[in-house]
Formats: C-alpha cells, structure tokens, sequence
C-alpha cells in the first residue's frame, strides 16, 4: 500500500511520449533536466505542482510512441510515484515496470484533482479518500509483480542474476 | 497445433510450443540501441553488475538519433557509445552510416525467423522479412544485453488482408496510413498485426518495410508481413502463418480505389484521403526516416521533382536511410536530380523526425513529412504543424509550395 497522496488529473486520452518529455530533452544521463521538463507541453506547471509522492492520473494509450524510457524516468525524477491510466501504450507500460514506476491500469473511476488517493499493487486497487470510494485495477502478470516487488529489472537482475 | 506467425516464431525460441496468452521466457537473436537509448542502457548494464555482453557478434550500437552532435552533451553520450562498444567488443555504427532498422536489415544483421529486440519503437520494421523485431526500452535492452533473454506475453494477432491493385502514384504509406485510421493508435496495443492479401504479397522488401515500421503507430508490439513474394539477397526459410491459425481479429480491405492518404496534426490516426487537405500552404518538406528514405523512394521523389524548381520560400530537406542508399542514388543520377531541383542533403540518420536537430520547424510553421510521427512538439517544436504523407506527396507538395499529389 502507498501513502495516501495527491492526484493530478489528466483526463485526456493517447498522451503520447513526445508530450511526456519532448525528444529534444531525452538526449541527457541527467534526471533533474528530465524532471523539469516532463509533460510541459501539456501543463507548463506539471512540474512546479507535483509533491514528492504524488500520483498521475490520465486516460486510454498513456505513453503511446517512441521507446524512450527518459518518459517513465522523467515522471518518476519529478516526484510522481504512480501513475493510474485506463490503459497504457505497451512500452511506456514496460519501461516504468523496469524502472521501478508503477503503473496501475483502472478502467472506471471518479478521481478528480486533489482527491486524496492510495494504492494497494498487490491486490490491485485504488481507494479514493475524498470521495470514499474503492476501485479495481487490472491484474498484473506475476512477471511484472516481481519485477515491481524487487524495485524494478535492475534489482531484479542483481538479486536472481538472470530471468525466473 | 494450429499457429499464427508470431506463435511460431516465439515457439522457436523457447522450450515449448507457445500460444497467445501464455507468458514465455526467450532467447533473443540480437538486440540494437541507438544513441537516443544505450546510454541509459549502458548505465542500466553496469548496475546489473555486467561485465561482458552475452554474445558481442549480437549486440550492434547505432549513432544516429542526433547524428553528428548538435552540442556538448550529446557529444559525450556518443563518447561514452565508443567506448563502450571498444570495451565490449560490440558493433558499433558511428556517424553516417545511416538509420538502425535500415541498417540491421541492410546489413542481415536480422534475419528471417529471428526475434530481434531493438530500443527504438520502430524495431517491428524487422516484420517485413518474416523476423519478430520488438521495441523495447534501455533497461530492458540492458537485461537481454547481459542475459541473452528477455520475458514476454505472447500476444494475440489482428490479421488485415488487403487485396486490390493500388493506382500509380498510391503507396505502401497511403495504406498503413489508411490502416492506422481504421484501427487507430490504440487498436493494436499488446497485440500483433499480421499483412495478408495479394496487394502485399507484390511488395518491394522496402514497401513491405514500410508496413511493419508504422504497425508501431497502431500500439502494436510488432508487425509482421505474409513472406509470400519477399525477394531477398540471401537464402531463408519463410514462416507462415498456419491457415485455421486463431486471429482475434479479421479485417478485409480492397484498396484498388484508394487515393493518396495524409495523416493531420497532431496524430497519425488523424488521417484523410489528400483531397480533403489539397491546398494547404506547406513551408517545409522532409523526406526522411526509417518508414520512407529508402532507394525506391528517392526514385519516387526524383520523378516528381526532374527537371523542375522547389516553390519559392519552400525548404526540401532528405536524409537518405543509409549511406549505401545515398551512394546507390548517387551513382544513378537520383542525388543530382533532386539536388538540382533544390533539395538539402543532411547526414543519414533521424534527426528532423525526432526533433533532435537539422531541421526543426519554427513556430506555426506547416510541415509535410514522409516520417512516422506527427505528435505535437514530435519534431522538436510544438507550435509547428506537421502532416504525413508518402514520398511523392511530399516531393508533389514541395513543388506546388502546397499539399499536392503527383500529376497523372
């Protein structure tokens, strides 16, 4: 279960990596720079706004286009410490897994900006504590879970040295 | 046991026979990353504790994303690629050479039959020679790079059959963008397309390329092209999909009538037959990227530009998928047509498309692109509007300083 925190809502369907952190950006080792750039073309104060722990909150295909893992990164630099969708583009989905973002698919909910929100990864859900109200998030694969569980591949790797 | 493509595929490559849904444990036949993804890749590697790749024959690092550097910190970046490929032993591309998909099957690098792991979302280009190529990111990269494996779900194919004679001057690009907006960015998300039907089966590798490169544009983990008809220049053993193989999905198209398609702002699923955008003032035109600069395309845009002048206050710019294709065009007199009509050369790579440099847009500034992508801020500025479209629209709109289409 994480702490109860802050959503920012984003109710907008297909935010594509380009607008999570523009490619101009993505060539640099540097998380700061990716954190002060994340979703601005979106919201130029996203980054200003988010308080460390805080979670995101979009619509269908979040993270849809290119590979660059700097989208996931970028999020997670700026203090986001999971990110809810309706659904999620196949990479952006993986990448945040690897690198230890969770990422929590729910189809129906009433989170408005400000709502108060928890999520409980293993059992998937997501209670809303302004609204009082429960939601189901699709199941993970247990692949994923671990891969969570260890705080993403990296870890995963160094502690089992190879997949199982 | 009756499969699709990619159930046989993935079957092969690890110990028992697979079927969609199942979650499989693979071995991988080569992996890319480009100067956009192997830093953090490199970076992930090390933290894994790695020491030595799996295999360095199977590891191949491309410099083409921002290629040559634009400033400082992506000259170190690339730095950091050569030394790394020095320490490793792996393959590295530097400069120029041209675009990673372009390069990887260029140089069978990628081969029938392979599953083929690339940091770059385009990587399911490698379905146009019956190859599984997934996009993933750096970390995940980092992983197979040090393991020689990677997990996955196998996923559930959409199968689109497209029959029909298309018209002169109609492409593989009107069609995957015609496909894009029947099945949007989201319909194939997790999920495989499979190309079927008599129109594909009489595809050029490059137009077949073409199909698979923008699959991605649908979500598609990869997109792979019916090997009936697939010319290459070595021998292989084509994989086909079983015939009572189970699609989650069947769609049928005739294209005999279809006409040259554009994709709008700000998404590749905003697309319209060019009718519809006829007109529109254009003030910059880019042939480039790993959908549309190969040879057959420059041909495409040389015939429409022979002999004639650029509209004035009009900017063509082409990057030439690879160094081999700019020599081939070279050498056949294409390079000198379209440069003679006004065109900009520019160093083989992505550049424009991705944003990174040699020719971002200024502000409400309108683009036609031969490219992948038209998201806002996609070619590295947001106030800028960027439409899609095949090679010879955007030689045809260069010419007429507006959306245009070739004449008859």
């Amino acid at each position: 279960m994480t702490p109860t925190t802050t959503a920012h809502v984003y109710p907008v369907d297909n935010i594509d990596t380009d607008r999570i952190i523009p490619g101009k950006y993505t060539k640099t080792l540097d998380m700061s720079s990716l954190a002060s750039h994340v979703l601005e073309d979106l919201d130029p104060d996203f980054a200003k706004k988010v308080q460390a722990g805080d979670i995101l909150v979009a619509g269908n295909n979040f993270g849809c286009g290119s590979s660059r893992e700097q989208a996931p990164i970028a999020i997670k630099a700026s203090g986001i410490s999971v990110v809810v969708a309706k659904t999620f583009a196949r990479i952006f989905y993986r990448n945040a897994i690897n690198i230890g973002l969770p990422v929590v698919e729910v189809e129906h909910h009433n989170i408005q900006s400000g709502d108060s929100i928890s999520v409980d990864l293993e059992n998937g859900l997501v209670t809303n504590h302004t609204r009082s109200e429960t939601y189901q998030a699709t199941r993970m694969p247990q692949q994923t879970i671990d891969i969570l569980n260890a705080g993403g591949l990296v870890d995963y790797l160094v502690k089992h040295g190879d997949y199982v | 046991m009756r499969q699709t493509i990619s159930e046989k595929i993935i079957s092969h490559h690890t110990d028992k026979p697979v079927r969609a849904g199942d979650i499989a444990i693979v071995h991988v036949d080569g992996v890319m990353a480009t100067d956009a993804t192997s830093p953090f890749a490199i970076k992930a590697f090390r933290q894994m504790g790695g020491q030595k790749l799996w295999d360095s024959e199977k590891v191949s690092l491309i410099i083409d994303h921002a290629s040559p550097a634009p400033n400082e910190t992506v000259a170190n970046l690339h730095k950091l690629m050569r030394e790394f490929s020095n320490e490793m032993g792996c393959r590295l591309y530097d400069i120029g050479e041209g675009i990673c998909h372009q390069l990887m099957v260029e140089n069978a690098h990628v081969k029938p039959g392979d599953l083929f792991l690339g940091a770059d979302s385009h990587t399911p280009t490698y379905g146009a020679l019956n190859a599984f190529g997934i996009g993933v990111g750096s970390t995940d990269l980092a992983a197979t790079m040090l393991t020689g494996k990677t997990w996955l779900k196998v996923p559930k194919t959409i199968k689109l059959t497209v029959n029909g004679e298309m018209k002169k001057g109609v492409t593989a690009k009107d069609l995957i963008l015609f496909l894009v907006k029947e099945l949007g960015v989201e319909g194939a998300n997790y999920q495989v397309v499979e190309f079927t039907g008599e129109t594909i089966k009489q595809m050029t590798l490059a137009s077949r390329m073409v199909l698979a490169n923008m699959s991605s544009e649908m979500g598609a983990k990869t997109g792979l092209v019916d090997p009936t008809g697939l010319e290459l220049w070595y021998p292989f053993e084509p994989i086909f999909a079983d015939k009572d193989a189970e699609y989650i999905r069947e769609l049928s198209f005739d294209v005999s009538a279809l006409r040259p398609q554009i994709a709008k702002p700000h998404s590749p699923e905003n697309v319209v037959a060019i009718d519809e955008v006829k007109g529109i003032k254009i003030n910059y035109a880019f042939i480039g990227s790993c959908t549309n600069t190969r040879l057959e395309d420059l041909h495409a845009a040389a015939e429409v530009l022979k002999g004639k002048k650029l509209s004035s206050g009009v900017r063509l710019i082409i990057a030439p998928a690879s160094k081999r294709i700019f020599n081939d065009a070279l050498k056949d007199g294409t390079i000198e047509i379209l440069s003679d009509a006004g065109a900009t050369f520019i160093t083989s790579g992505c550049g424009p498309c991705v944003g990174s440099h040699l020719g971002v847009p200024g502000d409400g500034e309108v683009v036609i692109s031969s490219t992948n992508r038209n998201f806002q801020g996609r070619m590295g500025n947001p106030k800028a509007l960027v439409y899609l479209g095949s090679p010879s629209v955007v030689a045809a709109s260069a010419l007429a300083g507006q959306i245009a289409e070739p004449e008859e």
